[in-house]
């Protein structure tokens, strides 16, 4: 059942992306020859520090940031970590935190626990989601209060891909002196962001998810932003971030962002494009069968879409036979015995929360796996209808 | 991804004796589209008391389907006094084991099956006389009791594992835990770290509830110009009245729910609903 990778159809690239092979390359030099420490005074070590304030400008030119704004952290989950508990610890005296309820666990369980991480009290607003995924800012703009000391909002989602209106929120927060953080592990990349433009005070990044290795991560700090370290050590990142740097992986994630600056219009333009053709393909060809989340106010690689009556861990299974690889939102995929967070808090019946697939596309993508996939999808589907005892009733 | 024996594998992806046997003896319908699973198992029983054919319909994940298949094949040919000492066990065993996060599925497939026989004998069945535990999912304590029992389960985390029960909401683990506590001879009322709570009386919840309003809601809801009032405590059920800017405003529920219900049940009992006097 091990799919060889050459074979392999990979539309799961909101799990995890493949490492561009300029990203590769950009990186074999630091693996190797180039392994001093950029701290040391020699030029040996020195030149590797010049090679990260290169990744650093990258980066910052991919989200309209200034290279000073950028702190390289190991992964998202760092980064959000950081931003949340360093506004909570800025503002002592207030106890509040607003975020949403289709938070990825990094945030969703920070702000869960933050009791246990500070041994302070705190209330958090989980802002509810409308059917179609989207936030209302009304609401929004109703749970803020003069205890709140940060907003944390996902700038989109990874199960459906639906943006959330980040940018008029941070304005929002900033006229009542809250701070702003937003993941946007899955939006970098795939749609263009300017900080410059935005009230944003943190910005969180993964490099995996835009074809850099696994193990580096970003937060940016508005310059002038309050900010509280994380991990304490060395005067690394100018004493935001102690750790030797993960040298290669920033060289890595400098590349990427060039990348995925250069191949912007591609993914908003093609790789859209072939998300369209899929999507519309399914729901074309399979009766029953519906799409998660909004159809415009989406990222453009992303396709969350329920079929009906049947489960999603069969469905994956059935697609690996042939390597085509997704997720799934379905209770047995997640360890769990309820689907996802997400889909509840959209309110998706339980008929289709079990069996959503989640299709996720990458530049690497072709017409002819978008075509593979097409025509292999409606017999999984009709033949684990075929065996669902609620199907004949329901079709 | 769960490691799958390939006898899961094979059964998963080319399941034996799907469908549904026309005008069958016995009938057996379990599980739900909300809990993720369910099976529906036709069989027939001819004249010696011997199952002859078994099919199934299910809706499920690749463990659901297999242990499905998997029981067909085991029923047909099976004398109907056997089939009825088959347990979840069996099953399992018969498919090379399961992940232990999938033995409900296999306890799923033998819950059909006791259906099946008792629609066709018209029996009583005893595991639904049970009182209901786990909401979520609608597990009786007699189901709960008997996995515990046969699979000799020793946690509450095990008996989610086989009966689903506790996996939605967590309400019930305090009961899962009793019942585990009475069934399992020799096991310490609570896992070292763990403190039995005492019951509060209705006038202790009463007293403790308008304490945390007057001291910590109310401050903080002034703040805001509003108020709220202590209406009613019924069960678990708190009715409360907003006041002040408070009432008509369009966020008040989300202040009920999100802070005073979870001040409420952080402070008093975790169990507590809140809701508004209109």
């Amino acid at each position: 059942m091990a799919g060889t990778p050459e074979k392999v159809i990979y539309m799961d690239n909101n799990a995890t992306t493949r490492i561009a092979p300029e990203v590769l390359d950009a990186m074999m030099p630091y693996l190797t020859e180039y392994y001093g420490n950029p701290s040391s005074m020699h030029t040996f070590g020195g030149q590797v520090g010049q090679a990260i304030n290169h990744a650093r400008q990258a980066t910052a030119d991919l989200i309209g940031a200034a290279p000073g704004e950028i702190v390289f952290t190991s992964c998202g989950t760092e980064s959000d970590s950081t931003a949340i508990l360093s506004a909570i610890q800025t503002f002592p005296e207030k106890n509040h935190v607003v975020t949403t309820r289709v938070e990825h666990p990094a945030v969703k369980n920070l702000c869960d626990n933050l009791e246990i991480f500070t041994g302070r009290k705190y209330h958090t607003t989980r802002l509810q989601v409308d059917a179609d995924g989207t936030l209302d800012l009304q609401r929004f703009q109703d749970s803020l209060t003069d205890d709140t000391a940060i907003v944390s909002v996902m700038w989109a989602n990874n199960e459906t891909g639906v943006i959330f209106p980040v940018e008029k929120m941070a304005e929002i927060t900033k006229e009542r002196g809250i701070l702003f953080h937003t993941d946007a592990v899955q939006a970098v990349g795939k749609i263009p962001i300017n900080l410059k433009e935005t009230a944003i005070d943190f910005l969180s990044i993964s490099g995996h998810k835009l074809h850099a290795p696994k193990g580096i991560g970003v937060l940016y700090v508005r310059k002038g932003t309050p900010f509280v370290p994380f991990l304490n050590g060395g005067h690394q990142e100018h004493g935001r971030r102690g750790g030797t740097e993960n040298v290669a992986a920033i060289i890595g994630l400098g590349k990427a962002c060039e990348l995925a600056a250069a191949h912007m219009v591609e993914e908003n333009t093609r790789v859209r494009a072939l998300r369209d053709k899929l999507e519309h393909g399914l729901l074309t060809s399979i009766p029953k069968s519906l799409l998660n989340g909004h159809r415009e106010q989406r990222l453009p690689n992303t396709s969350n879409v329920s079929f009906e009556y049947v489960e999603g861990e069969a469905i994956l299974l059935h697609m690996n036979q042939f390597n085509i690889c997704a997720s799934s939102g379905s209770a047995c995929t997640s360890g769990s015995l309820e689907p996802s967070h997400v889909l509840r808090a959209m309110g998706v019946p339980f008929t289709a929360a079990h069996g959503s697939i989640r299709f996720s596309l990458s530049v690497y993508n072709t017409e002819e796996e978008v075509d593979f996939v097409l025509e292999k999808m409606p017999a999984i589907i009709a033949k684990l209808r075929a065996m669902s005892p609620f199907w004949e009733e329901n079709k | 991804m769960w490691e799958y024996s390939d006898k899961v594998q094979e059964h998963f992806i080319n399941p034996k004796n799907v469908g549904e046997i026309e005008n069958a003896d016995g009938v057996g319908n379990v599980g739900s589209i909300a809990c993720g699973d369910a099976l529906r198992l036709t069989i027939k029983v001819d004249e010696n008391q011997i199952i002859t054919d078994a099919k199934f319909k299910t809706f499920g994940c690749a463990s659901a389907i297999a242990s499905s298949s998997m029981l067909t094949e085991m029923l047909k040919g099976m004398k109907l006094e056997e089939a009825k000492k088959l347990t979840n066990d069996d099953i399992a065993k018969a498919l090379g084991g399961l992940p232990k996060e999938k033995m409900h599925c296999s306890v799923m497939g033998r819950e059909a099956l006791e259906a099946a026989i008792a629609d066709y004998t018209g029996a009583i069945l005893p595991m639904a006389q049970g009182e209901v535990v786990c909401e979520c999912f609608g597990v009786t304590d007699l189901e709960i009791i008997r996995a515990v029992k046969e699979n000799s389960l020793k946690s509450v985390e095990e008996i989610t594992n086989f009966t689903k029960a506790g996996g939605g909401c967590g309400k019930c683990e305090g009961r899962l835990r009793e019942i585990l506590v009475e069934t399992v001879e020799g096991l310490a009322p609570f896992p070292v770290g763990m403190k039995k709570e005492k019951r509060m009386t209705t006038l202790e919840k009463i007293k403790k509830i308008e304490d945390v309003i007057e001291r910590e809601i109310k401050p903080t809801l002034k703040k805001d110009g509003g108020d709220i009032q202590l209406v009613d405590v019924d069960g678990d059920f708190v009715t409360v009245s907003l006041r002040g800017s408070c009432a008509g405003c369009h966020s008040s529920r989300t202040t009920l729910k999100e802070y005073v219900e979870k001040k409420l049940r952080e402070q008093v009992l975790d169990s507590l609903i809140v809701e508004e006097d209109k």
